[in-house]
Protein backbone atom coordinates (compact mmCIF):
# COMPACT_ATOMS: atom_id res chain seq x y z
CA UNK A 1 0.00 0.00 0.00
CA UNK A 2 1.97 3.61 -0.60
CA UNK A 3 2.14 5.57 1.81
CA UNK A 4 -0.13 8.37 3.01
CA UNK A 5 0.11 11.37 0.63
CA UNK A 6 -0.68 14.08 2.66
CA UNK A 7 -0.52 16.75 -0.30
CA UNK A 8 -2.45 14.60 -2.48
CA UNK A 9 -5.40 14.55 -0.23
CA UNK A 10 -5.20 18.42 0.10
CA UNK A 11 -5.81 18.58 -3.54
CA UNK A 12 -9.28 17.10 -2.98
CA UNK A 13 -10.44 20.24 -0.48
CA UNK A 14 -10.90 23.44 -2.49
CA UNK A 15 -10.72 25.70 0.36
CA UNK A 16 -7.28 24.84 1.57
CA UNK A 17 -5.79 26.79 -1.31
CA UNK A 18 -7.98 30.42 -0.28
CA UNK A 19 -6.36 32.90 1.38
CA UNK A 20 -7.94 34.29 4.39
CA UNK A 21 -6.46 37.83 3.08
CA UNK A 22 -3.90 39.10 0.77
CA UNK A 23 -0.94 37.08 0.50
CA UNK A 24 -1.80 35.08 3.19
CA UNK A 25 -3.10 31.31 3.29
CA UNK A 26 -5.87 29.67 5.18
CA UNK A 27 -3.63 27.12 7.44
CA UNK A 28 -7.11 25.25 8.94
CA UNK A 29 -6.96 23.93 12.18
CA UNK A 30 -10.45 24.17 14.02
CA UNK A 31 -11.86 20.45 12.08
CA UNK A 32 -13.26 19.61 15.74
CA UNK A 33 -15.88 22.19 14.94
CA UNK A 34 -16.12 21.53 11.59
CA UNK A 35 -14.01 19.46 8.81
CA UNK A 36 -13.86 21.34 5.09
CA UNK A 37 -15.19 18.87 2.34
CA UNK A 38 -13.72 17.16 -0.37
CA UNK A 39 -14.81 18.20 -4.33
CA UNK A 40 -16.12 14.53 -4.11
CA UNK A 41 -18.54 15.61 -1.09
CA UNK A 42 -19.51 19.31 -2.54
CA UNK A 43 -20.05 17.43 -6.47
CA UNK A 44 -22.57 14.69 -4.90
CA UNK A 45 -24.67 17.29 -3.85
CA UNK A 46 -24.84 19.58 -6.95
CA UNK A 47 -25.57 16.78 -8.86
CA UNK A 48 -28.52 15.60 -6.92
CA UNK A 49 -29.98 18.84 -7.19
CA UNK A 50 -29.09 19.19 -11.23
CA UNK A 51 -30.11 16.06 -12.18
CA UNK A 52 -31.56 14.16 -9.59
CA UNK A 53 -33.62 16.19 -7.12
CA UNK A 54 -36.93 14.47 -6.14
CA UNK A 55 -38.57 14.00 -2.71
CA UNK A 56 -38.05 10.11 -1.34
CA UNK A 57 -40.46 7.37 -0.89
CA UNK A 58 -43.68 8.77 -2.36
CA UNK A 59 -43.28 9.39 -5.81
CA UNK A 60 -42.98 6.67 -8.48
CA UNK A 61 -41.18 9.23 -11.17
CA UNK A 62 -37.96 8.83 -12.50
CA UNK A 63 -36.77 11.54 -10.40
CA UNK A 64 -38.55 10.27 -6.93
CA UNK A 65 -37.01 6.61 -7.54
CA UNK A 66 -33.41 8.15 -8.21
CA UNK A 67 -33.55 9.73 -5.18
CA UNK A 68 -35.21 7.55 -3.15
CA UNK A 69 -32.23 4.98 -4.20
CA UNK A 70 -29.53 7.60 -3.99
CA UNK A 71 -30.78 8.29 -0.19
CA UNK A 72 -30.97 4.40 0.83
CA UNK A 73 -27.31 3.67 -1.09
CA UNK A 74 -26.00 6.37 1.25
CA UNK A 75 -27.35 4.64 4.59
CA UNK A 76 -25.92 1.33 3.63
CA UNK A 77 -22.90 2.66 3.14
CA UNK A 78 -22.49 4.50 6.60
CA UNK A 79 -23.88 1.44 8.29
CA UNK A 80 -21.63 -0.64 6.20
CA UNK A 81 -18.40 2.52 7.71
CA UNK A 82 -19.35 1.84 11.30
CA UNK A 83 -19.40 -2.07 10.96
CA UNK A 84 -23.94 -1.63 11.43
CA UNK A 85 -24.57 -5.55 10.24
CA UNK A 86 -28.04 -3.36 9.05
CA UNK A 87 -28.64 -0.71 7.19
CA UNK A 88 -32.11 -0.36 9.23
CA UNK A 89 -30.19 0.36 12.74
CA UNK A 90 -29.01 3.53 11.09
CA UNK A 91 -31.61 6.94 11.34
CA UNK A 92 -30.67 9.51 10.44
CA UNK A 93 -30.80 12.91 12.57
CA UNK A 94 -29.46 16.22 12.09
CA UNK A 95 -26.49 15.91 13.96
CA UNK A 96 -24.58 14.08 17.15
CA UNK A 97 -26.56 16.47 19.03
CA UNK A 98 -30.39 15.52 17.65
CA UNK A 99 -29.07 11.93 17.74
CA UNK A 100 -28.53 11.57 21.54
CA UNK A 101 -31.61 13.98 22.31
CA UNK A 102 -33.63 11.09 20.30
CA UNK A 103 -32.44 8.86 22.42
CA UNK A 104 -33.43 10.61 25.62
CA UNK A 105 -36.25 11.73 24.51
CA UNK A 106 -37.76 7.92 23.67
CA UNK A 107 -35.64 5.30 24.78
CA UNK A 108 -35.51 7.40 28.04
CA UNK A 109 -38.83 8.54 28.46
CA UNK A 110 -39.82 5.29 28.07
CA UNK A 111 -37.71 2.92 30.04
CA UNK A 112 -36.30 5.20 32.54
CA UNK A 113 -38.25 5.87 35.65
CA UNK A 114 -37.97 7.59 38.89
CA UNK A 115 -34.76 7.49 40.83
CA UNK A 116 -33.07 5.95 37.71
CA UNK A 117 -29.28 6.38 37.67
CA UNK A 118 -27.88 7.26 34.63
CA UNK A 119 -23.65 7.65 34.01
CA UNK A 120 -22.06 10.45 32.12
CA UNK A 121 -18.42 11.54 32.27
CA UNK A 122 -16.92 15.12 33.60
CA UNK A 123 -15.47 15.30 29.69
CA UNK A 124 -18.83 15.35 27.98
CA UNK A 125 -19.83 18.10 25.33
CA UNK A 126 -22.87 19.99 26.31
CA UNK A 127 -24.91 17.46 23.76
CA UNK A 128 -24.21 14.68 25.86
CA UNK A 129 -24.84 16.50 29.08
CA UNK A 130 -28.16 18.86 28.60
CA UNK A 131 -30.27 15.97 27.04
CA UNK A 132 -29.92 13.71 30.19
CA UNK A 133 -30.11 16.99 32.45
CA UNK A 134 -33.42 17.74 30.68
CA UNK A 135 -34.54 14.13 31.49
CA UNK A 136 -33.60 14.24 34.68
CA UNK A 137 -35.12 17.38 35.95
CA UNK A 138 -38.35 16.05 33.87
CA UNK A 139 -38.66 12.31 35.05
CA UNK A 140 -36.72 12.78 38.26
CA UNK A 141 -33.25 10.43 37.57
CA UNK A 142 -30.07 10.71 39.13
CA UNK A 143 -26.50 11.72 37.14
CA UNK A 144 -23.26 10.66 38.28
CA UNK A 145 -20.41 11.68 36.29
CA UNK A 146 -17.19 9.71 35.60
CA UNK A 147 -14.43 11.98 36.95
CA UNK A 148 -11.48 12.68 35.06
CA UNK A 149 -7.80 12.63 36.48
CA UNK A 150 -5.57 15.44 35.98
CA UNK A 151 -3.31 13.43 33.37
CA UNK A 152 -7.28 13.78 31.13
CA UNK A 153 -8.35 10.13 31.74
CA UNK A 154 -11.18 8.50 32.90
CA UNK A 155 -11.31 7.43 36.43
CA UNK A 156 -12.10 4.16 35.96
CA UNK A 157 -11.61 2.92 39.41
CA UNK A 158 -14.59 5.47 40.59
CA UNK A 159 -16.58 4.03 37.33
CA UNK A 160 -16.02 0.73 38.65
CA UNK A 161 -17.81 1.84 41.97
CA UNK A 162 -20.77 3.74 40.23
CA UNK A 163 -21.28 -0.01 38.39
CA UNK A 164 -22.09 -1.47 41.97
CA UNK A 165 -25.34 1.08 42.03
CA UNK A 166 -26.85 -0.64 38.84
CA UNK A 167 -27.17 2.26 36.24
CA UNK A 168 -29.49 1.69 33.43
CA UNK A 169 -27.63 3.71 31.15
CA UNK A 170 -23.68 4.77 30.61
CA UNK A 171 -23.78 7.31 27.94
CA UNK A 172 -19.80 8.93 27.38
CA UNK A 173 -17.55 10.74 24.56
CA UNK A 174 -15.26 8.40 22.48
CA UNK A 175 -13.33 10.97 22.42
CA UNK A 176 -12.92 14.19 24.28
CA UNK A 177 -13.23 17.21 21.94
CA UNK A 178 -11.09 19.15 24.50
CA UNK A 179 -8.86 17.04 25.83
CA UNK A 180 -8.15 14.79 22.75
CA UNK A 181 -8.52 11.67 25.23
CA UNK A 182 -9.58 8.55 23.54
CA UNK A 183 -11.19 6.45 25.90
CA UNK A 184 -11.45 3.06 26.31
CA UNK A 185 -14.80 2.45 25.19
CA UNK A 186 -14.71 -1.61 24.55
CA UNK A 187 -14.03 -1.87 28.38
CA UNK A 188 -16.26 0.61 29.27
CA UNK A 189 -19.54 -0.70 27.65
CA UNK A 190 -18.11 -4.30 28.75
CA UNK A 191 -18.25 -2.85 32.23
CA UNK A 192 -21.58 -1.10 31.68
CA UNK A 193 -22.96 -4.47 30.36
CA UNK A 194 -22.23 -6.44 32.78
CA UNK A 195 -23.93 -4.28 35.22
CA UNK A 196 -26.98 -4.71 32.90
CA UNK A 197 -26.72 -0.65 31.39
CA UNK A 198 -27.97 -0.07 27.94
CA UNK A 199 -24.84 2.01 26.80
CA UNK A 200 -24.50 5.42 24.36
CA UNK A 201 -21.26 6.56 22.69
CA UNK A 202 -20.96 10.27 21.50
CA UNK A 203 -18.59 9.41 18.49
CA UNK A 204 -18.71 13.01 17.22
CA UNK A 205 -14.78 12.99 17.44
CA UNK A 206 -14.31 9.25 17.03
CA UNK A 207 -15.83 7.84 13.92
CA UNK A 208 -14.25 10.84 11.68
CA UNK A 209 -11.01 10.28 13.09
CA UNK A 210 -10.47 6.32 13.45
CA UNK A 211 -11.98 3.40 12.97
CA UNK A 212 -14.86 2.39 14.79
CA UNK A 213 -16.87 -0.64 14.56
CA UNK A 214 -20.58 -0.94 16.44
CA UNK A 215 -20.11 -4.48 15.77
CA UNK A 216 -16.43 -4.64 17.93
CA UNK A 217 -17.50 -2.23 20.67
CA UNK A 218 -20.82 -3.95 21.15
CA UNK A 219 -22.10 -0.46 21.43
CA UNK A 220 -26.15 -0.16 22.07
CA UNK A 221 -25.96 3.30 20.42
CA UNK A 222 -23.60 5.55 18.69
CA UNK A 223 -24.26 8.92 18.14
CA UNK A 224 -21.86 10.92 15.01
CA UNK A 225 -22.59 13.93 12.75
CA UNK A 226 -21.55 14.10 8.98
CA UNK A 227 -20.13 17.65 9.34
CA UNK A 228 -16.83 16.46 11.07
CA UNK A 229 -15.91 13.59 8.63
CA UNK A 230 -15.74 15.77 5.66
CA UNK A 231 -19.03 15.73 5.08
CA UNK A 232 -21.81 18.35 4.77
CA UNK A 233 -23.70 20.37 7.39
CA UNK A 234 -27.46 19.12 8.79
CA UNK A 235 -26.99 15.64 9.04
CA UNK A 236 -25.72 13.40 11.38
CA UNK A 237 -26.71 9.92 12.38
CA UNK A 238 -27.94 7.23 15.04
CA UNK A 239 -27.33 3.95 15.39
CA UNK A 240 -28.83 1.75 17.65
CA UNK A 241 -29.09 -2.26 18.03
CA UNK A 242 -32.39 -2.85 16.21
CA UNK A 243 -34.30 -4.56 19.34
CA UNK A 244 -34.10 -1.13 21.05
CA UNK A 245 -34.86 0.49 18.06
CA UNK A 246 -37.86 -1.49 17.84
CA UNK A 247 -39.13 -0.88 20.84
CA UNK A 248 -38.66 2.56 21.76
CA UNK A 249 -42.01 4.82 20.38
CA UNK A 250 -41.75 6.88 17.49
CA UNK A 251 -39.42 10.74 17.70
CA UNK A 252 -41.21 13.10 16.03
CA UNK A 253 -44.49 12.66 14.17
CA UNK A 254 -44.90 13.44 10.66
CA UNK A 255 -45.23 12.36 7.13
CA UNK A 256 -42.67 9.00 6.28
CA UNK A 257 -42.76 8.10 10.18
CA UNK A 258 -46.39 6.63 9.64
CA UNK A 259 -47.31 3.37 8.52
CA UNK A 260 -51.24 4.20 8.41
CA UNK A 261 -53.36 7.23 9.65
CA UNK A 262 -56.40 7.44 10.86
CA UNK A 263 -58.24 10.87 12.00
CA UNK A 264 -57.44 9.77 15.36
CA UNK A 265 -54.43 7.15 15.51
CA UNK A 266 -51.47 6.01 13.58
CA UNK A 267 -49.06 3.23 13.07
CA UNK A 268 -45.50 3.98 12.96
CA UNK A 269 -43.45 2.78 9.97
CA UNK A 270 -40.85 0.07 10.15
CA UNK A 271 -37.12 1.05 11.07
CA UNK A 272 -35.52 2.74 10.13
CA UNK A 273 -38.34 5.53 8.60
CA UNK A 274 -40.24 5.23 12.30
CA UNK A 275 -37.78 8.25 13.22
CA UNK A 276 -37.56 10.18 10.19
CA UNK A 277 -40.48 12.33 9.83
CA UNK A 278 -41.00 14.78 7.65
CA UNK A 279 -38.83 15.47 4.25
CA UNK A 280 -35.41 14.75 5.29
CA UNK A 281 -31.78 16.11 4.70
CA UNK A 282 -31.92 14.39 1.14
CA UNK A 283 -29.29 15.99 -0.74
CA UNK A 284 -27.31 16.43 2.77
CA UNK A 285 -27.57 12.38 3.28
CA UNK A 286 -26.73 11.90 -0.16
CA UNK A 287 -23.61 13.79 0.82
CA UNK A 288 -22.80 12.17 3.74
CA UNK A 289 -22.49 8.60 1.45
CA UNK A 290 -19.95 10.89 -0.62
CA UNK A 291 -17.97 11.71 2.82
CA UNK A 292 -17.90 8.02 4.18
CA UNK A 293 -16.76 7.03 0.55
CA UNK A 294 -14.21 9.31 0.73
CA UNK A 295 -12.62 8.26 3.65
CA UNK A 296 -13.11 4.65 3.10
CA UNK A 297 -10.97 5.18 -0.13
CA UNK A 298 -7.96 6.83 2.14
CA UNK A 299 -8.59 3.99 4.42
CA UNK A 300 -9.04 5.04 8.16
CA UNK A 301 -6.56 3.48 9.56
CA UNK A 302 -4.35 5.07 7.47
CA UNK A 303 -5.95 8.40 8.38
CA UNK A 304 -5.73 7.42 12.12
CA UNK A 305 -1.78 7.18 11.29
CA UNK A 306 -1.15 9.88 9.73
CA UNK A 307 -3.15 11.64 12.63
CA UNK A 308 -1.35 10.73 15.30
CA UNK A 309 1.95 11.10 13.82
CA UNK A 310 1.11 14.60 13.12
CA UNK A 311 -0.03 15.30 17.11
CA UNK A 312 2.66 13.34 18.59
CA UNK A 313 4.90 16.26 17.01
CA UNK A 314 2.43 19.36 17.31
CA UNK A 315 2.22 18.69 21.00
CA UNK A 316 5.66 18.38 21.21
CA UNK A 317 6.88 21.49 19.85
CA UNK A 318 3.28 23.45 20.88
CA UNK A 319 4.59 22.44 24.63
CA UNK A 320 8.34 24.26 24.49
CA UNK A 321 6.22 27.25 23.66
CA UNK A 322 7.75 29.31 27.07
CA UNK A 323 4.75 29.08 29.55
CA UNK A 324 2.05 27.38 27.26
CA UNK A 325 0.22 24.66 28.94
CA UNK A 326 -1.82 21.81 27.18
CA UNK A 327 -5.49 20.46 28.86
CA UNK A 328 -5.00 16.16 28.76
CA UNK A 329 -1.43 16.05 27.53
CA UNK A 330 -0.61 13.00 29.21
CA UNK A 331 -3.75 11.04 28.67
CA UNK A 332 -2.88 7.50 27.80
CA UNK A 333 -4.57 7.51 24.53
CA UNK A 334 -5.32 11.06 22.55
CA UNK A 335 -6.46 12.30 19.24
CA UNK A 336 -5.08 15.13 17.23
CA UNK A 337 -6.91 17.95 19.53
CA UNK A 338 -4.55 20.42 21.35
CA UNK A 339 -6.35 22.96 23.66
CA UNK A 340 -3.84 25.10 25.47
CA UNK A 341 -3.38 28.16 27.49
CA UNK A 342 -1.09 31.10 27.26
CA UNK A 343 -0.39 32.64 30.71
CA UNK A 344 -1.81 36.43 30.73
CA UNK A 345 -3.15 36.06 26.88
CA UNK A 346 -6.78 35.28 26.96
CA UNK A 347 -7.72 32.40 24.09
CA UNK A 348 -9.41 34.72 21.87
CA UNK A 349 -6.93 37.37 21.59
CA UNK A 350 -4.63 34.26 21.07
CA UNK A 351 -6.87 33.04 18.45
CA UNK A 352 -7.72 36.36 17.11
CA UNK A 353 -4.07 37.14 16.30
CA UNK A 354 -3.64 33.24 15.11
CA UNK A 355 -6.51 34.38 12.47
CA UNK A 356 -4.69 37.74 11.61
CA UNK A 357 -1.55 34.88 9.79
CA UNK A 358 -4.37 32.63 8.49
CA UNK A 359 -4.34 29.85 11.32
CA UNK A 360 -8.04 29.38 12.31
CA UNK A 361 -8.45 27.40 15.88
CA UNK A 362 -11.26 27.91 18.25
CA UNK A 363 -11.25 29.71 21.41
CA UNK A 364 -13.65 29.22 24.28
CA UNK A 365 -14.87 26.30 26.64
CA UNK A 366 -15.79 24.31 23.30
CA UNK A 367 -19.43 23.30 24.08
CA UNK A 368 -17.84 21.74 27.89
CA UNK A 369 -17.95 24.44 30.45
CA UNK A 370 -17.69 21.84 33.22
CA UNK A 371 -14.51 20.29 32.03
CA UNK A 372 -13.36 24.20 32.26
CA UNK A 373 -14.35 24.66 35.57
CA UNK A 374 -12.94 21.87 36.47
CA UNK A 375 -9.51 22.68 35.28
CA UNK A 376 -10.36 26.26 36.88
CA UNK A 377 -9.82 27.87 33.51
CA UNK A 378 -12.92 30.14 31.20
CA UNK A 379 -11.96 28.89 27.95
CA UNK A 380 -8.96 27.76 26.12
CA UNK A 381 -7.38 27.88 22.75
CA UNK A 382 -8.09 24.70 20.58
CA UNK A 383 -6.27 23.45 17.53
CA UNK A 384 -7.11 19.87 16.03
CA UNK A 385 -5.59 18.74 13.44
CA UNK A 386 -6.70 16.18 10.68
CA UNK A 387 -6.45 14.13 7.37
CA UNK A 388 -5.29 17.33 5.59
CA UNK A 389 -2.88 19.38 8.13
CA UNK A 390 0.55 18.70 7.88
CA UNK A 391 3.78 19.39 9.69
CA UNK A 392 4.63 22.60 7.74
CA UNK A 393 1.27 23.71 9.28
CA UNK A 394 2.08 23.06 12.45
CA UNK A 395 5.30 24.92 12.11
CA UNK A 396 3.20 28.01 10.99
CA UNK A 397 1.27 27.70 14.47
CA UNK A 398 4.41 27.83 16.77
CA UNK A 399 5.96 30.20 15.30
CA UNK A 400 3.28 32.28 15.21
CA UNK A 401 2.32 31.62 18.98
CA UNK A 402 6.10 33.35 19.56
CA UNK A 403 4.70 36.59 18.04
CA UNK A 404 1.36 36.28 20.40
CA UNK A 405 4.00 36.02 23.03
CA UNK A 406 5.79 38.87 21.85
CA UNK A 407 2.69 41.09 21.25
CA UNK A 408 2.01 40.83 24.86
CA UNK A 409 5.55 40.61 26.18
CA UNK B 1 -1.33 43.40 9.74
CA UNK B 2 -2.26 42.83 13.85
CA UNK B 3 -4.61 45.99 13.09
CA UNK B 4 -6.85 44.51 15.76
CA UNK B 5 -4.17 44.94 17.92
CA UNK B 6 -3.14 48.56 17.90
CA UNK B 7 -0.48 49.65 19.97
CA UNK B 8 -2.99 52.16 22.10
CA UNK B 9 -5.43 48.26 22.82
CA UNK B 10 -2.21 46.29 24.25
CA UNK B 11 -1.03 49.56 26.10
CA UNK B 12 -4.40 50.32 27.85
CA UNK B 13 -4.77 46.12 28.60
CA UNK B 14 -1.08 46.05 30.03
CA UNK B 15 -1.25 49.45 32.01
CA UNK B 16 -4.54 50.21 32.39
CA UNK B 17 -5.34 53.65 34.17
CA UNK B 18 -8.78 52.94 35.70
CA UNK B 19 -8.04 49.59 36.76
CA UNK B 20 -9.32 49.13 40.50
CA UNK B 21 -12.71 49.42 42.64
CA UNK B 22 -13.89 52.30 44.54
CA UNK B 23 -15.39 51.93 47.95
CA UNK B 24 -17.75 54.15 48.79
CA UNK B 25 -19.56 54.67 45.43
CA UNK B 26 -22.41 55.82 44.01
CA UNK B 27 -23.39 53.51 40.79
CA UNK B 28 -21.91 49.80 40.54
CA UNK B 29 -22.91 47.05 38.00
CA UNK B 30 -20.92 44.04 36.94
CA UNK B 31 -21.23 41.20 34.15
CA UNK B 32 -20.21 38.78 31.71
CA UNK B 33 -20.08 37.61 28.64
CA UNK B 34 -20.12 33.60 29.60
CA UNK B 35 -19.02 32.92 25.42
CA UNK B 36 -15.22 33.90 26.88
CA UNK B 37 -15.59 34.10 30.53
CA UNK B 38 -14.69 38.25 30.42
CA UNK B 39 -16.46 39.21 33.44
CA UNK B 40 -16.37 42.90 34.23
CA UNK B 41 -17.50 45.51 36.96
CA UNK B 42 -17.55 49.09 37.14
CA UNK B 43 -18.08 51.79 40.30
CA UNK B 44 -18.86 55.13 39.36
CA UNK B 45 -18.73 58.37 41.69
CA UNK B 46 -20.77 60.58 41.00
CA UNK B 47 -20.99 64.70 42.37
CA UNK B 48 -24.53 66.67 43.73
CA UNK B 49 -25.13 67.45 40.37
CA UNK B 50 -24.90 64.46 38.63
CA UNK B 51 -21.21 64.74 37.03
CA UNK B 52 -18.59 61.73 37.23
CA UNK B 53 -15.86 62.42 39.25
CA UNK B 54 -14.28 59.02 39.40
CA UNK B 55 -14.30 55.74 37.87
CA UNK B 56 -12.68 52.46 37.98
CA UNK B 57 -13.05 48.71 36.60
CA UNK B 58 -12.18 45.18 37.84
CA UNK B 59 -12.34 41.99 36.30
CA UNK B 60 -10.83 40.05 33.63
CA UNK B 61 -11.38 38.75 30.34
CA UNK B 62 -9.38 39.17 26.47
CA UNK B 63 -7.31 42.76 25.71
CA UNK B 64 -10.18 43.84 23.95
CA UNK B 65 -13.20 43.53 26.72
CA UNK B 66 -10.33 45.47 29.43
CA UNK B 67 -9.01 47.58 27.23
CA UNK B 68 -12.36 48.77 25.71
CA UNK B 69 -13.13 49.37 29.32
CA UNK B 70 -9.91 51.29 30.59
CA UNK B 71 -10.78 53.29 27.17
CA UNK B 72 -14.30 53.68 28.16
CA UNK B 73 -13.81 55.57 31.64
CA UNK B 74 -11.08 57.46 30.52
CA UNK B 75 -13.49 59.23 28.12
CA UNK B 76 -16.86 60.25 31.02
CA UNK B 77 -14.32 61.41 33.70
CA UNK B 78 -16.46 64.77 34.18
CA UNK B 79 -19.18 63.98 31.76
CA UNK B 80 -22.84 64.06 33.33
CA UNK B 81 -24.17 60.36 33.94
CA UNK B 82 -27.09 61.68 31.33
CA UNK B 83 -24.65 61.77 28.71
CA UNK B 84 -24.11 58.53 29.52
CA UNK B 85 -27.75 57.39 28.45
CA UNK B 86 -26.71 58.62 24.89
CA UNK B 87 -23.08 56.45 24.58
CA UNK B 88 -23.36 54.23 21.32
CA UNK B 89 -21.52 51.74 20.27
CA UNK B 90 -20.08 53.72 17.70
CA UNK B 91 -18.35 55.94 20.00
CA UNK B 92 -16.85 52.80 21.73
CA UNK B 93 -15.25 51.03 18.32
CA UNK B 94 -14.44 54.91 17.54
CA UNK B 95 -12.32 54.84 21.02
CA UNK B 96 -10.93 51.54 20.48
CA UNK B 97 -10.14 52.37 16.64
CA UNK B 98 -10.74 49.61 15.15
CA UNK B 99 -13.36 47.32 13.37
CA UNK B 100 -14.92 43.99 15.04
CA UNK B 101 -16.67 40.67 13.49
CA UNK B 102 -20.13 39.62 15.11
CA UNK B 103 -18.11 37.59 17.82
CA UNK B 104 -15.68 40.27 19.21
CA UNK B 105 -17.68 42.98 19.34
CA UNK B 106 -19.68 41.74 22.22
CA UNK B 107 -16.02 41.74 24.11
CA UNK B 108 -15.63 45.51 23.10
CA UNK B 109 -19.46 46.33 23.70
CA UNK B 110 -19.18 44.81 27.27
CA UNK B 111 -18.18 47.79 28.77
CA UNK B 112 -20.57 50.00 27.75
CA UNK B 113 -23.85 47.76 28.39
CA UNK B 114 -22.03 47.54 32.01
CA UNK B 115 -21.72 51.24 32.14
CA UNK B 116 -25.26 51.88 30.81
CA UNK B 117 -27.40 49.47 32.77
CA UNK B 118 -25.41 50.48 36.09
CA UNK B 119 -26.43 54.54 35.02
CA UNK B 120 -29.62 53.27 34.51
CA UNK B 121 -30.26 51.25 37.80
CA UNK B 122 -31.41 48.12 35.79
CA UNK B 123 -31.47 44.39 37.02
CA UNK B 124 -29.98 43.34 34.02
CA UNK B 125 -27.25 44.58 31.36
CA UNK B 126 -29.50 43.58 28.23
CA UNK B 127 -28.05 43.49 24.43
CA UNK B 128 -30.40 46.58 23.30
CA UNK B 129 -28.44 48.96 25.29
CA UNK B 130 -25.58 48.54 23.02
CA UNK B 131 -27.42 48.03 19.50
CA UNK B 132 -27.12 49.86 16.81
CA UNK B 133 -29.18 53.17 16.21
Amino acid sequence: MPAYNVEQVRKDFPILDIETRPGVKLVYMDSTATAQKPLAVIEAMNEYYRYTNGNIHRGVHYLAEKATAQYEEARARIAQFIGAEKPREIIYTRNTTESINLVAQTWGRAFLKKGDLVILTEMEHHSNLVPWQMLAQEKDLRLEFIPVTDEGDLDLAEYERLLNEHPKLVAFAHMSNVLGTINPAKEIIAKAKSAGAVTLVDGAQSVPHFKVSVKDLDADFLAFSAHKMVGPTGIGALYGKEELLSAMPPYMGGGDMIKKVHLRSFTPNELPWKYEAGTPAIAEAIGFGAAVDYLSKLGMDAVAEHEQNLTKKAVEKIKNVPGLTIMGEKAAHRGGVISFMLPGIHPHDVAQILDQYGIAVRAGHHCAMPLHEKYSIPASSRASLYLYNTEEEVDHLVATLYKVLEMFA
Amino acid sequence: MDDLYREVIIEHYKNPGYRGSLDPHDITFEDENPLCGDHIKIDLRVDENGKITEAAFDGHGCAISQASADLLLESIIGKNIEDIKHLSRNDVLDLLGIELGPVRLKCALLPLKILKAGVYGLGEATDDLVEEE
